[in-house]
């Protein structure tokens, strides 16, 4: 699953950062710190601090699930339970505590590990099936107690604070939607590095270890459980950051932040990213965020495409978007991309096409069944027409079939190109 | 007295209810060795399913229909869905079953909306059986008790007496040496797969008009249904019983006392302070009974765990 190194032997005895793997992460730098030039409006804004949150959140999830092989279902709870801590802290602030506000994560990402550290000394016996289950008890129970503390979790409101009460830093006292972006962003970029290099120590090199041959990793000396422990600390302290970075973001916390339904939405967005690849849990985050955002603007359909989305990725591309980029590293190293360019396009536009018109039944049907008001008046790409009329239907599932059928006919051609891509002796 | 038996029955229908799941969750894991964490969502099908059907042709044609309709989505699922796969391993395997719940969920959603529907039990079953000191006791929960006693001892009878049931604990321990005889072990999980969720959509079907048709249904249940088997014990029969019905028992009784934590305080010997608003420990003195029942059935599971890893009846860890 993971991008094995090439030298296994003497991984931990090298430099850990050469030039050549540090240039991403400045690129990657210059570019988060210049998309506030591009984007200015707030809403944008807020939505990139929120994608950079689940960014976080993502890769803390994926030290567990892509690099040790843990699949929990109740990772919410260290975000949720590290950012009601920062709360309260943020509030402690605002009657005379001094902390400035960008070390709040850290404080919010050390009771995200002291948690961990607990509840990870039972969970962490097992992997599999059985580490899924007790995740999976441990965060409805605390999802539960959260109603019932109302001291703590504030009951069915929750807990809110100011953030900018704290001491100004260089002047800056964070009241501007800019400079909580920047905040979050570098707090994105220290953590995802820092992430990065745990993944290259000996310990991240061990868990992937005990994730593909426990029993083996048992024989070369060491424990499993031990193994496991570590790294679900380490992510539960940057799952804390993560509840923090929302505390300073949204100033509000919920029981919606550590319930079933957010641990199953990180889940989604990592797994579609590709758990096996570092860089998937960013591309699953973006392509989350912006369907939540930008699609949930447009449709309320949006979760039943996205669970569509995500059943399709399990069945049919299971190693998520990351996965389907590193397939074309072959073809790329051969020089034969150019080869794939033209049956891709081909495809592109009837694929599309029936995308755009299988949603479009599914939209009218729906507006059919719950229309608003009780109008059967319905706008879909810019097209005003009657939902309730058969036509509709009918225009698109006729429209639906013929792009399939051209699908269909064209995929023989991609697979024919994709077999000469990865072969060198076919470029004649 | 009269008040505790009544809650003895309740309990039971509800441990019953549960039990009706977790058998099929169980069976199904020591087969495949999946937890089929969409179990709960077969379960709001057959409730949803049997209210469309009933509302053209009556309670009882519903209770027949809509299990068998579940049974063969489930199969087919296993056949081209959960086979496919299977081949990654188990923890796909959860995640796929993870996303099929999701699906579910925005499916029903989609056809049925996000408001409880008005499905009630049959007008021949809406009288008092019996009363216990004058609390009236419904004969519907004892034509649930008949149902699920019903299907249990058909299980077992099954499991334990016929040729089929004997091929199907022989696949449990060793599917390759069965399908040397000549068995095809594939149907026999594809079979198993359908009747486990035909069963859970049955359960679905009895449970709707008293527990209420409304999308959030396999989530309230789903979560209770795998602590109780992981408290029984993974792939243990009789463990899902005697937990189903501790589970039951555990949630009834802690609904029906209304025992504060200011009385047991105030019996031990602490005064409770005045001004209980301000108090950092307000929540320790108003809390309830009832309002720790949820999560009692977490708390057991952790405890469980903890001590008997394996879980109360089964023998294996993992």
């Amino acid at each position: 699953m993971s991008i094995a190194s090439k030298t296994p032997l003497t991984a931990g005895t090298t430099r850990l950062i050469s030039l050549s793997n540090a240039m991403p992460w400045a690129f990657a730098a210059l570019f988060l710190l210049c998309l506030p030039f591009v984007f200015q409006s707030s809403s944008a804004l807020t939505i990139m601090n929120q994608m950079a949150i689940t960014i976080v959140f993502a890769l803390s999830y994926n030290m567990l699930l892509g690099q040790g092989g843990m699949l929990s279902f109740g990772h919410a709870v260290y975000m949720g339970l590290g950012g009601f801590f920062a709360m309260h802290v943020m509030n402690m602030v605002e009657d005379g505590l001094w902390l400035p506000l960008p070390f709040l994560p850290v404080v919010g990402g050390l009771f995200g590990l002291v948690f961990a550290f607990l509840i990870g000394s039972f969970s962490t016996r097992r992997a599999g099936t059985v580490f899924a289950m007790i995740s999976l008890g441990v965060g409805e129970l605390i999802a539960a107690c959260s109603v019932i503390i109302v001291v703590f979790f504030g009951g069915e409101e929750g807990i809110s604070g100011d953030r900018t009460m704290g001491p100004p830093v260089f002047g800056y006292e964070f009241l501007t939607q800019q400079e909580v972006y920047y905040l979050t962003v570098v707090w994105l970029l220290v953590a995802a590095l820092l992430m990065y290099l745990f993944s290259r120590t000996p310990i991240g090199r061990i868990a992937n270890a005990v994730r593909d041959n426990e029993e083996r990793a048992e024989f070369v000396g060491y424990s499993q459980r031990n193994v496991r422990w570590i790294s679900f600390c380490a992510s539960g302290f940057f799952a804390g950051v993560a509840g923090s970075l929302f505390a300073i973001n949204f100033e509000i916390l919920t029981e919606e932040n550590l319930n079933l339904a957010t641990s199953g939405s990180i889940l989604l967005v990592t797994f579609i990213g590709g758990a096996g690849f570092f860089v998937g849990p960013i591309i699953g985050a973006v392509v989350f965020t912006l369907l939540q955002t930008v699609l949930g603007l447009h449709t309320e359909l949006w979760a039943l495409y996205l669970g569509i989305l995500f059943v399709a990725c399990v069945m049919f591309f299971p190693s998520g978007f990351a996965g389907l980029i590193a397939m074309h590293r072959r073809p790329l190293a051969l020089g034969n991309l150019k080869l794939l360019i033209k049956p891709y396009l081909k495809v592109a536009v009837p694929a599309i096409t029936s995308v755009l018109s299988l949603a479009a039944i599914l939209e009218i049907l729906f507006h059919k069944r719950h229309g608003y008001g009780g109008g059967h008046e319905m706008h879909l790409y810019g097209i005003a027409f009657d939902s309730g009329a058969y036509q509709a239907v009918g225009l698109a599932g006729i429209i639906a079939a013929i792009s399939l059928f051209l699908v269909s006919r064209v995929l023989p051609e991609i697979r024919e190109a994709w077999d000469s891509a990865n072969h060198a002796e076919d470029r004649v | 007295m009269a008040l505790f038996l009544v809650n003895v029955l309740d309990g039971f229908v509800t441990g019953l209810l549960l039990f009706m799941l977790c058998s099929g969750l169980t069976l199904i894991f020591s087969m495949m060795g999946v937890l089929n964490f969409a179990h709960a969502s077969f379960y709001m099908l057959g409730a949803y399913f049997a209210y469309q059907i009933s509302l053209v042709t009556g309670f009882w044609a519903g209770l027949l229909i809509a299990p068998l309709i579940v049974g063969v989505i489930g199969a087919l699922i296993e056949r081209y869905g959960l086979r496919r796969v299977h081949k990654y391993g188990h923890v796909p395997e959860l995640i796929f079953t993870f996303g099929l719940a999701l699906l579910i969920e925005e499916t029903v959603q989609f056809f049925w909306g996000k408001s409880q529907l008005p499905f009630s039990e049959p007008a021949a079953l809406d009288f008092a059986a019996f009363a216990i000191a004058g609390n009236a006791f419904p004969a519907y929960k004892v034509f649930m008790i008949a149902v699920a006693m019903g299907i249990f001892l058909t299980l077992l009878y099954i499991l334990t007496k016929t040729r089929i049931g004997m091929t199907i604990q022989a696949a449990l321990s060793y599917p390759e040496t069965v399908q040397n005889l000549g068995h095809n072990v594939p149907l026999v999980f594809m079979c198993v797969f359908g009747v486990g969720t035909a069963m859970a959509g049955l359960a679905g079907v009895i449970a709707g008009p008293v527990l209420g048709v409304f999308p959030g249904m396999a989530l309230q249940l789903g979560s209770i249904v795998f602590v109780t088997i992981v408290i029984g014990g993974l792939g243990s029969l009789w463990g899902a019983l005697v937990a189903s019905l501790i589970i039951g028992w555990l949630q009834t009784f802690a609904t029906a006392y209304d025992i504060t934590a200011e009385q047991v305080l105030t019996a031990i010997g602490f005064t409770k302070p005045e001004l209980i608003w301000d108090h950092p420990l307000q929540d320790l003195w108003t809390l309830t009974l009832p309002q720790l029942g949820p999560i009692l059935p977490y708390l057991l599971m952790i405890i469980v765990l903890v001590l008997r890893p394996q879980g109360l009846m089964g023998n294996r860890e993992s």
